[in-house]
Parts: C-alpha cells; sequence; structure tokens
C-alpha cells in the first residue's frame, strides 16, 4: 500500500524526441488511476516510466516516500500486467506465479500459500499444472493478473489488459478487475485507450494529449465539465458537437446566451443534452434536416444538419423515434447545457 | 486446391521415385559392396546382391583397420570424430547462443558493427582462410591436437544469425516480465531464453554435428599423428595409402560405419524436434 507521486515527469529519447512533458499526478493510497488519451499520447510510456522500464529523463518519482527514480522495477514494489499478459510460454501457470517470489528467496511455503490464494480469489485453481498455451485468452488474462497478485505489491499497474479479449469477455474482465482492485485496496494506475472502460474503472481519469496532461479529475467532472476541448471531443460516445458560436447567436434569443462570454467562439453540445421536442421557455430551439437514423437497441443516434450551417450534429435519444429520414425536427437545448470553448486555445472559456 | 488427379499423381510419385533412387542407389552400392570378399570389385563387375563376407569384413575394419597401409583400426577414429564433432557442436551453440543474447538484449557501442563483423565471417569458411588458419594453429602448436582439429571451426556466423533471428521474435514483454519478476539479465537468458531456443538448439545441434562430422580437408591438413585421424578423412587414407589396389570391400564397410553417427543423432534428435514443435509456443 503506497501512493504514487510524480512531480513534473517528463521523458525525452535520444535524438530529442519528447513523449512526456510536465506530468503531475498525486495518487493517493489505494486509488485507482486511469490514464486515457488517443494512440501515442505518452500513456503507456508513462506507465513504463513508473514501472521503471523506462528511464525518467525529468522529475521526480515517489512510491510511497522513496524516491525510485533509478531502481529496477523488481525493486520498486510494484506489479505489472501486459497487454499480451507476457506470460512465460514454457512454464505452468503455477511457475509463472511463483517466478517472481522465487527470485526474492521466499520461502516455498509462502510461496504455495501466496500462489494457492491467488489462484482461488482469480478462479484458476484448476489451471495451475498447465502451460499457458492450454488456456483461452480469458483464463491467460487471469493468470497475468495472479502473477501481479501474488507479489502483494505497493502498486499495480495496467498496460492496456483487456484489449486483447472479445467484448463480452472484456466487461467481465473490467467489473472482476475493479472489485478485486476495491476489496483489495491497492493504489493502481491503468492505461487504456477505450474510453467507456476509463469512464466505468476509474476513481480519477486523468486525460493525456501529446505527452502532456489534458485534464485530471472524475470520470463524472470530465465528462459534465470538460477543461479542454480536447477532453471534451475524447470523452463521451458519440462525441460531444461542436457549433460555432457565432451561429448560434445567430439563432436563438439573445438572452439565452447571455452566460456565455464574448470570448467563447465555440459551442459544445453532448449528444444526449438536445431533446426531440420545441422549445420551451427559456430553452434555445434548434431544427434540423435527419441524415440518418441509427437505432441502437435502448437509445438511437439522430445524424443530422442543422438549418443554416453545415455542420454534421449527431442527437442521442434514449428511444427510437418514429421519424424518417430527411424530415426536418425540431430540438431543444437548456441553456446551461452549453460547453464554451475558446478555439485557439483549447480551453474552456466558462 | 488442386484437384486430385490420377494421372498427375502417378507421374508426381514416378519423379519422386525416381529422386529417391538416385540419392539411395550410391548407399545401397556401398552397403553391398561390403559384404563381398576381396576379389569381386577385381573382375570390374558391381554386384547388386549381398555377399558372404559382411561380418568378416566388419570385423576386420573394426578390429585391425588396414594396419599395414598405416591406417589404424576405425573405433579410434570413430571416437575422433566423435569428439571433435562434439566440440565443434557444443562450442559453435555456446559461442553462437551467448554472442546473440549480447547483441539482441544488450545496447553497447558498435552493436551494429559487431554483429556486421560476425556475419561477414560467414563468407570466410575453412576452406578459404585455410592457409593463414594453419599458420596460426601450427605457430599454437596445436597440431596433432583436439584442440587444433575444434577451435578454427567454431568461429561461425551461422548459429549467432539464427539465434539473433530468433532471440528478435520473442516478445519484449517476456523480457520486461522477467524484469519486473526480479530477474537479472543473466538469470532472464538461464530461466526463459534457454528453454524457449530448445527447439532452436535441437535443430542447430544436428546441423552442426553432420557439419563437424563431415569435416574432411582441415584434419587431413592438421593431423600427422595416426592417433587423432577422423574417420572421413581415414577413408582417404585407406583409398590412397600403400601400393596395392584399394581394398573396397574394407573402404566400402567403413564409409557405412562413418555415415551411421550422423544418421543417428538425427533420429534422436528428431523426437526433440517434434517435443519442441508441439509444445513451445511464443
Amino acid at each position: 500500500m503506497a501512493s504514487i507521486t510524480m512531480d513534473n515527469l517528463g521523458k525525452v529519447y535520444a535524438g530529442n524526441v519528447r513523449a512526456v512533458t510536465g506530468v503531475n499526478i498525486d495518487i493517493a493510497d489505494g486509488e485507482m488511476i486511469v490514464l486515457v488519451g488517443p494512440s501515442g499520447c505518452g500513456k503507456s510510456t508513462l506507465l513504463r516510466m513508473v514501472a521503471g522500464l523506462e528511464t525518467i529523463t525529468e522529475g521526480t518519482l515517489r512510491i510511497g516516500e522513496r524516491v525510485v527514480n533509478t531502481l529496477e522495477p523488481a525493486d520498486r514494489d510494484i506489479a505489472m500486467v501486459f497487454q499480451n499478459y507476457a506470460l512465460y510460454p514454457h512454464m505452468t501457470v503455477f511457475n509463472n506465479l511463483a517466478y517472481g517470489l522465487k527470485n526474492r528467496g521466499l520461502k516455498k511455503a509462502e510461496i504455495d500459500r501466496r500462489v494457492k490464494d491467488a489462484a482461488e480469489m482469480l478462479q484458476i485453481g484448476q489451471f495451475l499444472d498447465r502451460k499457458p498455451r492450454q488456456l483461452s485468452g480469458g483464463q491467460r488474462q487471469r493468470v497475468a493478473m495472479g502473477r501481479a497478485l501474488v507479489r502483494e505489491p505497493a502498486a499495480f499497474l495496467f498496460d492496456e489488459p483487456l484489449s486483447n479479449l472479445d467484448a463480452k469477455l472484456r466487461v467481465q474482465m473490467r467489473v472482476e478487475i475493479r472489485q478485486l482492485q476495491k476489496r483489495l485496496g491497492t493504489t493502481s494506475l491503468y492505461v487504456t485507450h477505450d474510453q467507456l472502460e476509463a469512464l466505468t474503472m476509474a476513481d480519477r481519469l486523468v486525460v493525456l494529449n501529446g505527452g502532456r496532461i489534458e485534464q485530471i479529475g472524475t470520470p463524472m467532472e470530465l465528462y459534465s465539465r470538460p477543461e479542454t476541448v480536447f477532453v471534451a471531443g475524447f470523452i463521451g460516445s458519440p462525441a460531444m458537437n461542436m457549433l460555432p458560436a457565432d451561429y448560434l447567436r445567430t439563432l436563438v434569443p439573445a438572452e439565452a446566451l447571455a452566460h456565455v462570454p464574448q470570448n467563447a467562439d465555440l459551442i459544445g453540445i453532448r449528444p444526449e443534452d438536445l431533446a426531440l421536442a420545441p422549445p420551451a421557455m427559456g430553452e434555445i430551439g434548434l431544427s434540423g434536416r435527419l441524415l440518418l437514423l441509427e437505432p441502437a437497441g435502448a437509445e438511437s443516434h439522430l445524424h443530422l444538419v442543422f438549418d443554416g450551417i453545415d455542420e454534421h450534429v449527431v442527437v442521442r435519444l434514449p428511444h427510437v423515434p418514429d421519424v424518417s429520414e430527411g424530415a426536418t425536427l425540431q430540438f431543444s437545448l437548456k441553456r446551461e447545457k452549453l460547453h464554451p470553448f475558446h478555439q485557439a486555445s483549447g480551453q474552456r472559456v466558462a | 486446391m488442386v484437384e486430385n488427379n490420377r494421372w498427375g499423381n502417378i507421374l508426381a510419385h514416378i519423379i519422386l521415385i525416381l529422386g529417391v533412387a538416385i540419392v539411395v542407389f550410391p548407399v545401397y552400392v556401398a552397403i553391398i559392396a561390403s559384404t563381398h570378399p576381396p576379389g569381386t570389385f577385381v573382375r570390374g563387375v558391381m554386384p547388386l546382391l549381398p555377399g558372404p563376407n559382411a561380418i568378416e569384413n566388419y570385423t576386420t575394419v573394426v578390429t585391425q583397420g588396414r594396419s599395414q597401409a598405416g591406417t589404424p583400426p576405425i573405433g579410434g577414429m570413430l571416437w575422433n570424430s566423435f569428439i571433435m564433432a562434439m566440440a565443434i557442436t557444443i562450442g559453435k551453440l555456446s559461442i553462437s547462443i551467448i554472442s546473440a543474447f549480447a547483441i539482441v538484449y544488450f545496447k553497447f557501442p558498435f552493436r551494429i558493427f559487431f554483429f556486421w563483423v560476425i556475419f561477414l565471417t560467414l563468407m570466410l569458411p575453412v576452406e578459404v582462410r585455410i592457409v593463414p588458419t594453419f599458420q596460426v594453429v601450427a605457430d599454437l602448436g596445436m597440431l596433432n591436437s583436439f584442440a587444433g582439429l575444434s577451435i578454427p571451426l567454431i568461429a561461425s556466423a551461422t548459429a549467432t544469425f539464427l539465434f539473433r533471428q530468433f532471440f528478435m521474435t520473442v516478445p519484449e514483454e517476456l523480457m520486461e516480465a522477467a524484469r519486473v519478476d526480479g530477474a537479472g539479465p543473466m538469470k532472464f537468458f538461464k530461466d526463459i531464453l534457454l528453454p524457449l531456443s530448445i527447439t532452436n538448439i535441437a535443430a542447430l545441434f544436428v546441423i552442426m554435428f553432420i557439419y563437424g562430422w563431415n569435416q574432411y580437408l582441415w584434419p587431413l591438413l592438421i593431423t600427422t599423428d595416426p592417433e587423432y585421424y577422423t574417420i572421413v578423412m581415414g577413408i582417404q587414407r585407406m583409398v590412397t595409402g600403400g601400393d596395392s589396389e584399394p581394398l573396397w570391400h574394407l573402404v566400402m564397410a567403413t564409409v557405412v560405419l562413418a555415415a551411421l553417427p550422423p544418421v543417428l543423432v538425427i533420429l534422436f534428435m528428431q523426437r526433440l524436434f517434434v517435443k519442441g514443435l508441439t509444445e513451445t509456443e511464443k
């Protein structure tokens, strides 16, 4: 059990290639932090820096009270779960779990106890004598988890551990990992590019872009109040609609946008904040032509072009409406649901 | 898929059978020839059925050799060949797996340069560098010794290159997982890389053993003492040694015995191949 403190962490590769810049994150003891971002945003590099697999070129990293910048991975008291599991193919499941413990010189009885405990927790007890190739993807994932568990580390590091599983198994393992992490109360750092995974698992979410932190916060904070255009576009599916503020100002009664600062030139609107109804008093009214209706079971996605502007807009409704493609539809929007941004700086302005 | 064509099948089989016959026929002749009495070959007609002298011929080569021509009994030569082939094989394998490990997993200055230097030696087999190599071996006083027979043949790049290619296919995460598990480089090598390479080692063992066993020119050059004669060069001595006609029946018996160990190595190692292939997975 320990906290992890990243103080101005940075990574510059040989040849002056910057991967990570000025990262400050304080992970509290027992907290689950998810790093999320597009490919190449530096999230995996950052995780590997914490693990000790990449050197830290700037800043300080503390696990607990210790500065661990130059320690070997094995000496950092962490355990890592790899994307492709990285199980030792020639060892049985038991030996895969026990290898790290043997290297640390633990007694055989202690190793046995820990492996048995972990195997029971992960329901892989009956596979202990098998080789990894005799296991299914989900079982291998559990073994990889088990290898992290038996070390009883101060922190778990997960590097996209679910991306090799099929969709159904992914949801199941997601729940299991989160339950396990809560039960053990182990500080965790989890990397993913899947925003649903990020939103559902994180105590706090860190959105990275271009090696820098865009925003840190609880999933709901990030969802309901994105601080940058990037976060607004990245978190949420379908993505937030971005409309020019000037366009909205011409459409709606002036007082509806009164609370939006003058320097806001881009307005974000979540797809689910547009309701298929004429505007009530004080609400903003918009109308557009329906290009495509995508029913998705419990909800539906409407692709539209709003009148007077050439922007593609997506609306999410909690039902499948009885409308036909090509029709012009009326939408209403509550004024407090606007997300005003300043386009040039990419920052939220109110 | 190619459709099953009756005539195509027959034609294919004829070609294959012909190919096998061309390869197997000389071996068959050698075996047959080793069972005939001395006089048979002088007549100029090659018999195609076994003769009566098998046991006698084989006993002669094993116990006496062709002593009057300066060729010792072949037991000693077989043993010499075995020692030389094993020394070359084990030497090559251990040096090349370690150097491949260094080249793939460690960053040191001029790493690529060293790789290419090793790779370049592929272009310099013993036959090409035989005169300078002889000089070096002679100056080091290694003529007529097992060291002289095997050491100059150990330096080669083939195995290094193959191990390098194999190591590059081992996922990097395995190494990282081992680091997180507290295994240093040598421990990783011993506990993970070596067991994963078993199949490759077995395959290379076979190739290298046969390479070592079949060495002809080099042992011929540096051994003058019959005590260090190897079997392959011994056959040559048997044919050319002495003033009389070559005793073909004895030569052929020796040839058959000389061909046996490589065959046994392949038969034995084949089981390991199959085991390795079915049980290993990256």
